[in-house]
């Protein structure tokens, strides 16, 4: 099947029983499978009138009480960044499904990109905690959608399940699990008399219980600054517990939030950072690499934000130099750059015209790095931002 | 179908004069509201909380959803389902909300601004779905929260911080917006008018679909300063009982008479499908085919 359609697949077994969304290539099939299947499990549906108020009907449903998504690309993505960060402050689990289009703008629209991984991280505006799940094939969407629902369920914040076009479009043949193989988790109901509940109590852990509107509990939700019980507040120390709350729920589970794939990398010399249709290319590289002697490695993030910083520090103690290749101008190779924190050299490939990496560049990329870093040796300094652009030149001509 | 103009009923006979008791509806510790002094929206809370009292609504089953702006600080003070969005945005809010829990009845706070500006895409869609919802626009016709600018519903040459040479641009009429875009329950009413508004919220809540109410109120502080009212009832003298007439007494006025002035009462009425009875119908139809 269809990437798209594996993520509605992922959703339906993690209990999502609410869409609403607008159309937008190239994620729409996302809508069109939520808006013919849903109603045949009793779920609800609804075409919002844009983006904005698509992601602002999933909180309200979410509040409701019934696993939510919404689905979209570029442009709607951006469009919901107030929303997002809405859901962050109130704390209501969602997930928004961003299939990456080439941009800015309207861009390119059929065109893939992996140009919003920091939009993701950064986009609405406040110090916000983010969870951002990168899955780099049919199969992953299903699997990473499911804890996609999970992760929201248990931290009570919006996750973002973020892939490109490429993937998204992509077929492969998926096996979906028999229900009960993958594990499901639902939200976890107060257990407290209405009158004591408060939806931001902090006194037995970061994360509180959160109650369904119309079930006796009447709490209240702003957007503001709120204590405990959910009303604003204007008290500076409450202020500032509660922001650095919002991120501690998400810092101090980094490890259980944290999913990385390893690919030769024990013995690497050379080690690649790609996440997404990237990786694919990158998959491939390493082994045609490994087939002429070049010890090449990858680490892939499945779980792209919070970032994986120990991975990558791991990774920069033991190759030469990290190669990133990624479908933009260079975004993520900062991270790994600060996380690499100069014990390596880091090198990005970056490409805009729409097309894939394609492990060739790669490759020849990594071939480079080897002979730039023999000439280190010898005492040349090696070429390092020169050879990239060479190289995506070179495969242009070619492709 | 629709009926242009409808008399209201009293609501009941009037026994003893008891005073009315708003604490089981107020939420403890969190008065004193933001509010200045002489603004009506407290008038409107009043008119509200005795029309929710009046139809016997358990607070459990009604969801208040707001916007941003001073009428959206409402659910703050109310002891119901609560929820205080984005600007703009709290239609969609509770179309969420309403779809995931049909139970609810939900109670849209909003302003003039909230609603028609920046939220004015979501305000027709809402109406033209029709889904059960009850959506009172506090329409003071300025932006109070950030101090007194131009809004959709200021009047042509009214002052605002915006607008310092006088409004150029001409005014929504909310309830001819409302009732283009589909609503199948509008009317209007004024802080004036508390016991007349009283009763026009009572009817909008039971009524079954999008039901809007555009509450004429003033804002003393801004709009009344900038537009050299001498005081807040001076405000509700000229703007509320002068600026308007009911649908009654307007049928004896002629085209001039009625120049300037807005209606008041219930403007129109019909029946239409509702949103959450289709979709489960449409799901009851879906299912039998399996």
């Amino acid at each position: 099947m269809q990437g798209n359609e594996a993520c509605t697949e992922g959703a339906f077994y993690a209990g999502c029983r609410f869409y609403a969304g607008y159309p937008i290539t190239p994620s729409t099939e996302v809508m069109e499978i939520c808006g013919t299947r849903l109603p045949k499990v009793g779920g609800v549906f609804i075409q919002m009138e844009d983006e904005i108020a698509s992601i602002c009907a999933i909180v309200g449903a979410s509040l409701g009480g019934l696993k939510a998504m919404t689905a979209t690309s570029g442009p709607g993505f951006s469009l919901m960044q107030e929303g997002l960060g809405f859901a962050c402050m109130t704390e209501v689990p969602c997930v928004i499904v961003n299939v990456m289009r080439s941009g800015p703008s309207t861009g390119f629209p059929t065109g893939p990109s992996q140009s919003d991984v920091m939009q993701a991280k950064w986009g609405t505006h406040g110090d916000h905690p983010a969870i951002v799940l990168s899955p780099a094939s049919v199969e992953e969407i299903f699997h990473e959608t499911v804890r996609a629902f999970n992760l929201s369920e248990i931290y009570r914040t919006p996750v973002i399940l973020l892939y490109d076009e490429i993937i998204g479009h992509m077929r492969e043949a998926i096996t979906i699990p028999e229900p009960g193989a993958v594990e499901v988790i639902n939200r976890v109901a107060p257990n407290c008399p209405p009158n004591e509940y408060k939806p931001y109590d902090n006194k037995l852990g970061d994360i509180a219980p959160l109650a369904s509107y119309g079930d006796g509990y009447r709490f209240h939700v702003t957007g503001l600054y709120h204590a405990a019980d959910g009303f604003p507040t204007n008290n500076t120390k409450m202020i500032e517990d509660a922001a650095r709350r919002l991120l501690r729920k998400v810092d101090d589970n980094k490890e259980r939030i944290w999913k990385n794939e390893e690919y030769f990398l024990d013995d690497a010399e050379i080690g690649i950072f790609a996440y997404g249709v990237s990786a694919r290319s990158a998959k491939f590289a390493v082994r045609e690499l490994r087939k002429k002697g070049i010890k090449a490695g990858l680490l892939r993030p499945i779980t792209i934000w919070p970032f994986p910083d120990a991975a990558v520090e791991e990774m920069s103690k033991r190759v030469k130099a990290i190669i990133v290749p990624e479908m933009n101008l260079g975004q993520i190779v900062y991270e790994v750059e600060r996380a690499a924190k100069g014990r390596c050299d880091v090198k990005g490939i970056f490409r805009v015209d729409t097309e894939p990496i394609r492990p060739i560049q790669i490759m020849d990329c990594i071939t480079g790095a080897v002979l730039a870093l023999s000439e280190a040796k010898n005492g040349a300094k090696p070429p390092v931002s020169t050879m990239t652009e060479m190289m995506v030149e070179r495969d242009m001509i070619d492709g | 179908m629709s009926t242009p103009t409808e008399e209201l009923k009293p609501l009941a006979k009037k026994k003893k004069k008891v005073p009315f008791n708003y604490e089981p509806y107020i939420r403890g510790g969190k008065l004193p509201h933001i509010w200045c002094p002489g603004c009506g929206h407290g008038i409107v809370l009043k008119s509200l909380l005795r029309a929710i009292h009046t139809t016997g609504m358990s607070k459990d089953d009604i969801a208040m959803v707001s916007g941003i702006g001073c009428s959206s600080r409402t659910p703050g003070y109310v002891d119901f389902n609560t929820l205080h969005t984005l600007h703009g945005r709290a239609l969609a809010y509770a179309t969420g909300l309403k779809l995931a829990k049909p139970k609810l009845k939900i109670i849209v706070t909003t302003g003039d601004g909230d609603a028609l500006a920046i939220g004015g895409n979501h305000f027709i869609h809402a109406c033209r779905r029709n889904m059960d919802m009850t959506i009172l626009v506090y329409n003071n016709a300025i932006y109070g929260m950030t101090s007194g600018q131009s809004s959709p519903t200021t009047p042509q040459g009214m002052i605002s911080t915006t607008g310092r040479y006088g409004s150029i641009e001409p005014p929504f009429d909310t309830c001819q917006l409302a009732q283009a875009a589909g609503a199948t329950f509008v009317a209007r009413g004024t802080a004036y008018h508390f016991q007349e508004l009283e009763k026009i919220i009572y009817e909008a809540i039971l009524h079954k679909g999008t039901s809007v109410v555009d509450i004429i109120d003033a804002c003393p502080t801004y709009y009344g300063r900038f537009n050299k009212y001498k005081t807040p009832s001076e405000m509700m003298e000229k703007i509320e009982k002068e600026g308007t007439v009911s649908v009654k007494q307007a049928e004896k006025l002629t085209p001039e008479e009625l120049q300037g002035k807005f209606l008041r009462g219930i403007i129109h009425r019909s029946e239409r499908p509702e949103y959450c009875e289709e979709y489960n119908k449409l799901v009851a139809t879906v299912q039998a085919k399996k």
